[in-house]
C-alpha cells in the first residue's frame, strides 16, 4: 500500500544458525580435550561399579603393593585397590561438586537479580553480605564453616556453597543493571511490558550465558575445595574413597608414591578439563568472538 | 591493497590512482567500508600487520610504500601529516595541549623549549583557539569537540607539512562547528600552499572546499575529476544515484529522495565485474564480467564503459 | 486537540559530581495526527532529553506532557498504562536497540495483542512487509541485518502497538546515504498513509527539511523558533535558525562555503543571562543581555523567541529588523 523502495534482501550473508553459537574456538584443541576428559570422567562416575575391578572398601589384598597387572595403581597401606578407589572417588567428588555448584548458582543468581532489580537499600544490603564473603580467602572461610558445622561431606559441601554464591550474585547483578538500562529493554517497557516481564524475556536470557561460564569454571574450583577440605580431614571421613583424603593418606606414606599420586592426578585432570571447557564457553557467549559473519561496517 | 581478515586476506582497495597538487584540496568520497580511509593509512605504514600493499605511492618523487620505518618517521608528521575523525580519542588525554604540540615541534624541528612554546602559541592562534597561552597548559578534556579538532589540526600543521590528510575531520561535529573547521581548512590551505586530502562520506562537505573529487565504491575509484564537473553533472551511475539520494537544502520538497536499492558490498564479497552492477539500472552483460577500468573521459576519469549519463 | 502536546516542559538531571543541570528549560510543541514535526538543534540543546520526556522515559521537573488528552507520567516499575502504549519511540542506535538474543519476529510481536499465535505471526508478517523487510526476516536475529534494516525492525516494532504518535530520536544518524534516503521516504509515507504523527529529532537539517511538515529549533534547552518547514527555511525569524541553515553544506558542487558561528555552546549548567543565544548573536542589543525573550506567536502559524520579532507580526529576516547592525563577520 505504501510506495517503498523495493524490498531488499538481507544485506549480510546469513550465518547458518548453529554457526552463530559454535565459533572457531569451539574447534580449538583445548576445548575438545576438555570436553573429552570431562565426559570421560562422567562416564567413569556413572559406570563405576562396572569399570572398577574391586570393591573400593575391601582390604582383602596384600598391602602397599606397587602398580602391577593385578592392581593398576597398586594397593594402599590397608590393602585396598587404589585403582578402584580412584574410580569410585569420582562418584563422590563429581556429583557433589555438581550439586553444590547448582545450589550456589541458584542462590547467587537470585540474590544478584534481586539486588539489580530492586536497587536501593536491598541492593546495598545484599551486596555488602556478598562483599563480606569476598573478604576472606575461600579455603580459609570454607575451613571455618566446615569446622563449625562438623566433619562430613555434606557439611563440607555446604561450606563451599557459602563461599561460592557471591560470585554469581555479583555477575548477575551487573548484567541485570546493564541490560536493564539497555534500549531494547526500554523499548519493551514502552510497549507495555512490566519490569518483571522484561526481566524474564530480555534480561535473563542475556544473563544465562555468563552464568553458565562461571558455573563451569566454578565446578573446577568446587572439586579443588572439596578435595582440600577432605585433605584436611574436614570433608570425607574414612573409609570413604575420596580423592582429597586419599592424597592425605599418600602424604603419610611417601615411600609408597602410588597411594597419593594417582588420586592427585585424577583431581588435576578433572579440574583442568572443566577449566578448558569454561574458557571455550566464555568465547561462545562473548558476542565479539562468537559472531563471525560480517556485522556492522568496515 | 589487501587487508587480513579472518579466513585469509580480503581485497579492500583495488587499483586506486591519485595525483595531488600542492595547494589543492583533493576530496575522496565514499560510504563507510568503501576503502577510502585504508588507502591513505597505507602511506603512513599504519595498516595492520598482515596486510599486503601493491602498487606505488610517490610523495615528492619518493616512494612511500615499503620505505623503511626510520625514513618514514622522518617524513610522517613533518612533510606529510594526518588528522583523524574522532576528536575525543585522537589527542592524548594525559598530556597537556602544550606538551603535545611542542613534542612534535621539538622532535622534527629541533627547537629549544622557549622557541617551541612560542611556535605553539602561534599555531593555536592560527587555528583560532581563544587564549592560546593559557590553552598550552590545559588538557584536552577541557575543550569541546570542535576545539579539540582545531588543536589536532594545529598539531598536524606544526612542522609545516606539504600534505595534510584529513579523515572525516568533521563527521563527529555539529553543523556550525563543522562550518568553522571547513573554513579553517580552506584558509590554511591558501595561506600555506598546503595540499589537503579530505576523506569523507558527506558529499556536502566535499562540495564546500574540495577542488577535485574522487568517488569510491567498494574499493575502487569510479569517477574522478574537478568538483564542479563531477557533482553538477555526474557521469557514473553510482555518483548520480548517490547525489539523488541526498536531500538538497534548496530542492523541491515534494520529490521523494531516490534511494539506491540494495546495499554496498562487504569487502571480500565484491561481485564480479563492476562492483556496482547489481544495483545499477544501466548495467549490461559485460558489466557483470569485466571490471571497468578508470579511463580519462574528457576532463575527468570514469570507470563506466556504458557511460549512460553523457550529455549528447 | 493535538495527538501529543508538550507545555513548558522542564527536565533536570543529576550531574555526576553533584548539582542539577537543567537540560530542558521550558519547551513547548505539538504533534498532530498525520503530521511530521522535526525537532532540530545541536549538541547540548536538550532535544534528546525532550524526546525521552515526551514518551515518559524520563521524569519532568515542570510543565506537562499530554497525549490524546491524558497526561503522560514517567515510567515506574509497573507496566506502562495501556493508554500510553499508542505513544511509541524509535531510538538512534540500531545496534543496541534490539535484543541480540531474540529473533526479530519475537521482538516485533511484543507490541501485538493477538488472539492466537497464528494471528500474531500473520500480523508480524504484515508489519515486515509494510516497512520493506524480506519475508524471511521474522525468524532471523538482529546481527543478520544491516543498520538500515535494523531501524526498519525498530519501526515495525513501534508500529505493532498501533501507535498514533511515534517519537524518533535521530533514527537516521548511523546510516549511510542510501539507507537514510530509504528510511526518510518510508517515514514520510507511513505518516501520510497511516495518519501517524511523527516527532523526528535530528541534527541533520537537510533531511528534516525534506521529511517534516513543521520544524522546531532548540538551543540550550529552550525552543527558539517553530513553524511550517518551507517558510521557516526561506525566511528564518530567529538568528540561531538563520545561522543553522547557513551552516548546512550544499552537495551541489557549486562551492558554497558554509557559515559558522562565533563562540561555542555554553555549559547548560550556566546559561547566559537574558537571551541564551545573545553572546553569539550578530544582532544582539541591550535588551537581549537582560531579559530572556519568550516564544511568541507570529503570523502564518510561526513563533520565535527573539526581541527582534514582534508578536503577531509577519516574520522577517533578523538583519532587516536589527536596528544596530554590527558588521556580521564570518568567523572561521
Amino acid at each position: 500500500m505504501t510506495d517503498l523502495a523495493e524490498i531488499d534482501e538481507l544485506a549480510l550473508p546469513v550465518a547458518p544458525r548453529n554457526r552463530a553459537f559454535l565459533p572457531a574456538s569451539w574447534r580449538e584443541p583445548l576445548a575438545i580435550v576438555g570436553a573429552v576428559i570431562a565426559v570421560g570422567w562422567l562416564v567413569v562416575a556413572i559406570f563405576a561399579p562396572l569399570i572398577a575391578p574391586d570393591n573400593p572398601l575391601s582390604q582383602a589384598f596384600p598391602a602397599s603393593q606397587p602398580p602391577s597387572i593385578h592392581h593398576y595403581f597398586g594397593t594402599d597401606e590397608l590393602g585396598r585397590d587404589v585403582y578402584s578407589r580412584v574410580i569410585y572417588g569420582s562418584r563422590v567428588s563429581i556429583p557433589i561438586a555438581l550439586v553444590l555448584v547448582f545450589l550456589a548458582m541458584t542462590i547467587g543468581s537470585m540474590v544478584g537479580a534481586a539486588a539489580g532489580y530492586f536497587r536501593g537499600l536491598t541492593d546495598g544490603v545484599l551486596m555488602r553480605s556478598a562483599d563480606l564473603v569476598f573478604a576472606f580467602p575461600a579455603i580459609i572461610l570454607a575451613m571455618v564453616v566446615a569446622a563449625v558445622l562438623g566433619r562430613g561431606l555434606a557439611n563440607a559441601a555446604l561450606a563451599i556453597v557459602v563461599v561460592a554464591w557471591p560470585s554469581y550474585a555479583r555477575v548477575v547483578r551487573g548484567l541485570v543493571l546493564s541490560v536493564g538500562d539497555s534500549e531494547y529493554v526500554q523499548s519493551a517497557r514502552l510497549l507495555g511490558a512490566s519490569s518483571r516481564r522484561t526481566l524474564m524475556r530480555d534480561v535473563l536470557p542475556n544473563v544465562a550465558g555468563p552464568v553458565l561460564v562461571l558455573a563451569t569454571l566454578d565446578l573446577a574450583n568446587a572439586i579443588l575445595l572439596l578435595s582440600g577440605l577432605s585433605f584436611l580431614g574436614l570433608g570425607a571421613q574414612p573409609p570413604t574413597a575420596e580423592w582429597g583424603s586419599m592424597v592425605a593418606e599418600g602424604t603419610q606414606y611417601f615411600q609408597w608414591w602410588w597411594i597419593g599420586t594417582f588420586p592427585g592426578l585424577a583431581i588435576f585432570t578433572v579440574v583442568l578439563a572443566f577449566n578448558f571447557l569454561g574458557d571455550s564457553l566464555r568465547d561462545v557467549f562473548d558476542p565479539r568472538t562468537a559472531r563471525q559473519a560480517g556485522e556492522g561496517r568496515a | 591493497m589487501r587487508l587480513p581478515a579472518s579466513g585469509g586476506q580480503v581485497t579492500v582497495v583495488d587499483g586506486v590512482d591519485y595525483e595531488i597538487e600542492p595547494g589543492q584540496v583533493f576530496g575522496i568520497a565514499g560510504e563507510s567500508g568503501s576503502g577510502k580511509t585504508v588507502s591513505m593509512l597505507a602511506l603512513f605504514g599504519l595498516l595492520p600487520e598482515r596486510s599486503t600493499v601493491e602498487g606505488s605511492a610517490r610523495f615528492d618523487g619518493r616512494e612511500l610504500l615499503g620505505m623503511p620505518r626510520k625514513q618514514l618517521r622522518q617524513i610522517s608528521g613533518r612533510e606529510l601529516s594526518m588528522v583523524f575523525q574522532d576528536p575525543f580519542t585522537s589527542l592524548h588525554p594525559m598530556l597537556s595541549v602544550g606538551q603535545q604540540l611542542t613534542e612534535h615541534i621539538r622532535l622534527h624541528l629541533g627547537l629549544d623549549r622557549r622557541s617551541a612554546d612560542r611556535r605553539a602559541v602561534e599555531l593555536l592562534e592560527d587555528v583560532r583557539i581563544p587564549g592560546p597561552e593559557a590553552a598550552l597548559r590545559a588538557y584536552p578534556h577541557q575543550f569541546s569537540g570542535g576545539m579539540r579538532q582545531r588543536i589536532a589540526i594545529a598539531i598536524a600543521l606544526a612542522c609545516r607539512p606539504r600534505l595534510l590528510i584529513a579523515d572525516e575531520p568533521t563527521t563527529a561535529l555539529d553543523v556550525t562547528v563543522q562550518a568553522g573547521i571547513l573554513r579553517l581548512l580552506d584558509r590554511l590551505r591558501h595561506e600555506h600552499d598546503l595540499a589537503v586530502v579530505l576523506i569523507t562520506h558527506d558529499v556536502g562537505v566535499l562540495s564546500s572546499i574540495a577542488d577535485t573529487v574522487s568517488i569510491f565504491y567498494a574499493g575502487r575509484v569510479v569517477e574522478s575529476g574537478v568538483r564542479d564537473d563531477v557533482l553538477q553533472s555526474p557521469r557514473h551511475p553510482y555518483t548520480r544515484a548517490l547525489l539523488d539520494a541526498l536531500p538538497h537544502p534548496e530542492a523541491a520538497k515534494e520529490k521523494p529522495l531516490v534511494a539506491i536499492g540494495g546495499a554496498p558490498p562487504i569487502p571480500g564479497r565484491i561481485p564480479p565485474g563492476c562492483a556496482f552492477s547489481p544495483r545499477c539500472k544501466y548495467a549490461i552483460d559485460s558489466c557483470r564480467t569485466d571490471v571497468p577500468p578508470l579511463v580519462p573521459v574528457g576532463s575527468r576519469r570514469l570507470a563506466c564503459p556504458v557511460d549512460p549519463l553523457r550529455t549528447a | 486537540m493535538s495527538a501529543l502536546e508538550l507545555h513548558d516542559v522542564v527536565v533536570d538531571y543529576d550531574r555526576r559530581g553533584g548539582g542539577l543541570v537543567r537540560a530542558v528549560a521550558g519547551a513547548s510543541l505539538a504533534v498532530e495526527r498525520g503530521q511530521v514535526v522535526g525537532l532540530v538543534g545541536e549538541s547540548g540543546c536538550g532535544k534528546s532529553t525532550l524526546a525521552r520526556a515526551a514518551v515518559g522515559l524520563v521524569p519532568t521537573s515542570g510543565g506537562r506532557v499530554v497525549f490524546e488528552g491524558a497526561p503522560v507520567s514517567a515510567m515506574t516499575r509497573r507496566a506502562r498504562p495501556r493508554s500510553l502504549v499508542r505513544l511509541q519511540m524509535v531510538f538512534q542506535n540500531p545496534y543496541s536497540s534490539l535484543n541480540p538474543r531474540r529473533t526479530i519476529g519475537s521482538q516485533i510481536g511484543d507490541g501485538i495483542e493477538a488472539a492466537s499465535r497464528a494471528a500474531r505471526t500473520a500480523r508480524v508478517g504484515e508489519l515486515c512487509e509494510l516497512v520493506g523487510l524480506p519475508s524471511t526476516a521474522p525468524k532471523r536475529f538482529p546481527h543478520e541485518f544491516s543498520g538500515g534494516q535494523r531501524q526498519r525492525v525498530a519501526i515495525a516494532r513501534a508500529l505493532a502497538a498501533d501507535p498514533s504518535v511515534i517519537v524518533l530520536d535521530e533514527p537516521l544518524a548511523s546510516l549511510d546515504a542510501s539507507a537514510q534516503a530509504q528510511l526518510a521516504n518510508l517515514l514520510r509515507n507511513l505518516s501520510r498513509d497511516l495518519g501517524l504523527g511523527l516527532l523526528l529529532i535530528s541534527h541533520d537539517l537537510a533531511i528534516v527539511r525534506h521529511v517534516a511538515d513543521t520544524v522546531s529549533v532548540m538551543y540550550l534547552g529552550t525552543m527558539v523558533e517553530t513553524g511550517p518547514t518551507l517558510p521557516l527555511w526561506t525566511v528564518p525569524a530567529h538568528p540561531y535558525s538563520e545561522a543553522l541553515i547557513a551552516a548546512v553544506p550544499r552537495p551541489d558542487g557549486r562551492g558554497f562555503l558554509p557559515e559558522s558561528l562565533p563562540g561555542e555552546v555554553p555549559d547548560p549548567a550556566f546559561p547566559p543571562a537574558g537571551c541564551r543565544f545573545h553572546p553569539r548573536c550578530a544582532y544582539a542589543f541591550d535588551r537581549c543581555r537582560a531579559d530572556e525573550p519568550p516564544l511568541v506567536a507570529l503570523a502564518g502559524g510561526r513563533s520565535a523567541a527573539c526581541w527582534l520579532q514582534a508578536e503577531g507580526s509577519i516574520p522577517a529576516p533578523p538583519a532587516e529588523r536589527a536596528t544596530n547592525l554590527s558588521s556580521k563577520s564570518t568567523v572561521e
